[in-house]
């Protein structure tokens, strides 16, 4: 009992063969997609590279790039089976791989799906990744004299002020480490010695935060330094107030926006696996059709297509038969030569 | 005395018409292009347009999109025309049509040139809009509780970060002016009373600059209070510090941007305006020939094309004499009515 079997007579065959020439070419676009999706997320991370430092896994865009072409290759090919399936000569030059070739189709499929779902789990790891390296950028805001940190204050502000965070978690990371370099701290005045003195490592902490992460959309100017002294400020409570600096962490930031961007990605993956199921079955279809011809030797006759020959589960028994058979013939023929070694 | 004669026989016109055809169809596109960058334009400056006194400089966006809009229409008739040239016998229709034809593309095709050289011309006109717009932002900075004014703030500290600048001419613009709201000054404080006391207006003024000066890439924390007092701060000299505040003031950094981009846009929509040009001759020399064919037996023939069937001088009279004749007899009218 074959699976959806559809009849086809000459000019169904020749306007499935056209419909399918035309979506294996939308197929290609779709990959070249996929290819220009991966290569744009490569970039982003490397953009941000420094939050995490260096050690982010570009595996996933990878895969897409990878994915991507492979794509733009499997679907060239079949958009030129489908352009020579009308002219019987042509065709019969493809039908003996045609087989390997549609399995090579589902197999990508299956690889297409799996790359969605990875693209929708990338969010875990980066959020450890992004948590580690921003620990480390805030502690390394100050060393503008030291070689391989020397731009990493530039970086850190204009994040904060493009993404609109401030710190890792939230404002308060700044207070916990020193910001502010030695070579522009006073040594020799009462305030510093005391600050200095007031903890085991000796470092400067204060409770100021930089001024990159001040809102523009607070009415007052912004405050940056002695943020949790209301005393400080005329008619200022840190409390109520949520307009002068950012509340949100950088992490969250960045995770939600490369969140956003993977999510998308990911969604489009899915719909380009659609496409490409699509324009498997419509092969196969193609194939079963011009190979089952009622007549072999005229081309106008009728015939049957299905998309596969027994039904599922008869197929999926078959494939296990044959591997069963496959492997025990492997064992038999390695008992027959232990067998001969020991006789001989 | 003919300007511009040349010889046509029956191949060169169909090369010609066939050209004309190709030509017209990227003018065409080019005249799309053209409407495209004036709405780019005019966009950009609509972005900006709270920091801008006048709206005069939306000349320039304006023009070009009415230029594009009017090519698309002059390039898809001289399509037409150059069609119908092939066959003898549809080109007559097209007779009554050309003059005003003419007069119209000539007339846009004048326009577009302005517009190139409004582009590069309107430099001053804008600098000093931004002028008496950004005097007017850095003075309502402090005024965010006024209906009207309450995202001055907010605009020109965003437009400071973006364009890396700092005040009007340079940052010593903010100590002229009260930038901190006097809800957020503490009036019985000492400080604060000698400040307000120091000058005639009663205003809180000081030598620091808002947040949004700050310069991302200074090696140290931004100094932003105090910034010409040197011992304020320490190992801090304010002559020698130029990575601590943005030097350049947010006119230049905003003639600089806007004038790039007119430059830029002047220069593709004069290649625009060689493109029309070449249009409209190639379209002259082919009217003018096929009219020669007219009501002859043999279509194949050798005519003559030409630009202007007498000289530039003889044509510009002809038109402009009815004009002065309106002119006068109006005046001679006007004379007698008083007699």
């Amino acid at each position: 009992m074959a699976l959806m079997k559809v009849k086809f007579d000459l000019k169904k065959r020749v306007k499935l063969a056209q419909f399918l020439w035309l979506m294996y070419w939308f197929s290609v676009m779709a990959g070249v997609l996929v290819f220009s999706m991966g290569l744009f997320f490569k970039i982003e991370l490397r953009k941000r590279s420094e939050m995490m430092d260096n050690n982010e896994s570009h595996f996933v865009p990878n895969l897409l790039i990878g994915v991507g072409l492979l794509a733009c290759g499997i679907n060239a090919m079949g958009g030129k089976i489908c352009y020579d399936s009308l002219d019987p000569s042509k065709f019969s030059r493809w039908k003996p791989m045609l087989k390997s070739f549609l399995v090579s189709c589902v197999a990508f499929n299956c690889l297409l799906v799996l790359t969605a779902l990875l693209c929708f789990l990338m969010r875990i790891p980066l959020q450890f990744t992004l948590a580690e390296g921003l620990k480390n950028a805030l502690k390394f805001y100050k060393d503008t004299d030291t070689p391989g940190h020397c731009y990493m204050k530039r970086t850190l502000d204009q994040m904060q002020m493009e993404f609109r965070c401030c710190g890792n978690n939230n404002f308060r990371d700044w207070f916990e480490i020193q910001w502010v370099s030695n070579r522009y701290l006073d040594f020799g005045a009462k305030e510093v010695k005391d600050r200095i003195g007031s903890n085991v490592d000796g470092k400067y902490l204060m409770d100021a935060v930089p001024f990159s992460c001040c809102n523009p959309s607070s009415p007052r100017p912004c405050i940056q330094y002695q943020v949790t002294n209301n005393t400080a400020h005329y008619s200022y409570d840190h409390h109520t107030e949520d307009l002068n600096i950012w509340k949100r962490g950088c992490r969250d930031a960045l995770i939600s926006y490369y969140g956003g961007m993977m999510n998308t990605i990911g969604a489009l993956v899915l719909l380009v696996t659609i496409l490409e199921v699509i324009v498997t079955i419509g092969l196969q279809y193609v194939n079963t059709s011009l190979s089952n011809l009622a007549n072999p030797e005229d081309p106008e006759s009728e015939s049957e297509g299905w998309i596969l020959e027994k039904t599922v589960k008869e197929t999926f028994t078959d494939i296990m038969d044959k591997m069963k058979a496959m492997s025990k013939g492997n064992v038999v023929d390695e008992a027959g030569v232990d067998g001969v070694a020991t006789v001989s | 005395m003919v300007l511009m004669k040349m010889k046509f026989p029956f191949e060169k016109r169909v090369k010609l018409a066939q050209c004309l055809w190709l030509l017209s169809w990227m003018a065409t596109l080019a005249g799309a292009f053209t409407f495209t960058l004036g709405c780019f334009l005019k966009t950009e400056l609509r972005r900006r347009a709270e920091v801008m006194d006048n709206t005069e400089i939306h000349a320039v966006p304006n023009t070009l999109m009415i230029v594009g809009l009017a090519s698309l229409g002059i390039n898809y008739f001289a399509g037409r025309m150059c069609q119908d040239a092939l066959d003898a016998g549809r080109f007559p229709r097209w007779k009554t049509f050309m003059q005003p034809y003419w007069g119209v593309s000539l007339l846009f095709t004048l326009l577009m040139l302005t517009a190139v050289i409004m582009s590069y011309a309107m430099k001053g006109n804008l600098e000093s809009s931004l002028k008496i717009g950004l005097k007017n932002g850095i003075r309502f900075y402090k005024d965010t509780d006024t209906p009207g004014r309450c995202f001055q703030k907010q605009t020109i500290d965003r437009l400071q970060m973006e364009f890396r600048c700092c005040g009007n001419t340079d940052f010593k613009d903010w100590f002229e002016v009260q930038w901190i709201s006097n809800r957020y000054l503490d009036f019985s404080s000492k400080e604060v009373k000698d400040r307000v006391k120091s000058n005639v207006d009663g205003r809180y003024l000081f030598d620091g600059v808002p947040f949004s000066c700050c310069n991302p890439s200074s090696p140290r924390p931004c100094i932003q209070d105090r910034l010409t007092n040197n011992s304020a701060h320490y190992s801090y000299e304010h002559q020698t510090e130029e990575l601590n505040i943005y030097i350049r003031g947010c006119r230049e950094a905003l003639v600089n941007y806007y004038m790039g981009l007119m430059n830029t846009i002047g220069a593709a929509v004069l290649s625009v305006f060689l493109v029309q040009s070449s249009v409209l001759v190639s379209l002259r020399y082919l009217q003018t020939a096929m009219e020669a064919v007219a009501g002859q037996e043999n279509t194949e023939i050798e005519t003559e094309g030409y630009l202007l069937e007498k000289g530039v001088k003889e044509t510009i009279m002809e038109y402009v004499t009815p004009v002065l004749v309106f002119l006068q007899l109006n005046q001679v009218g006007s004379e007698d009515a008083e007699a």
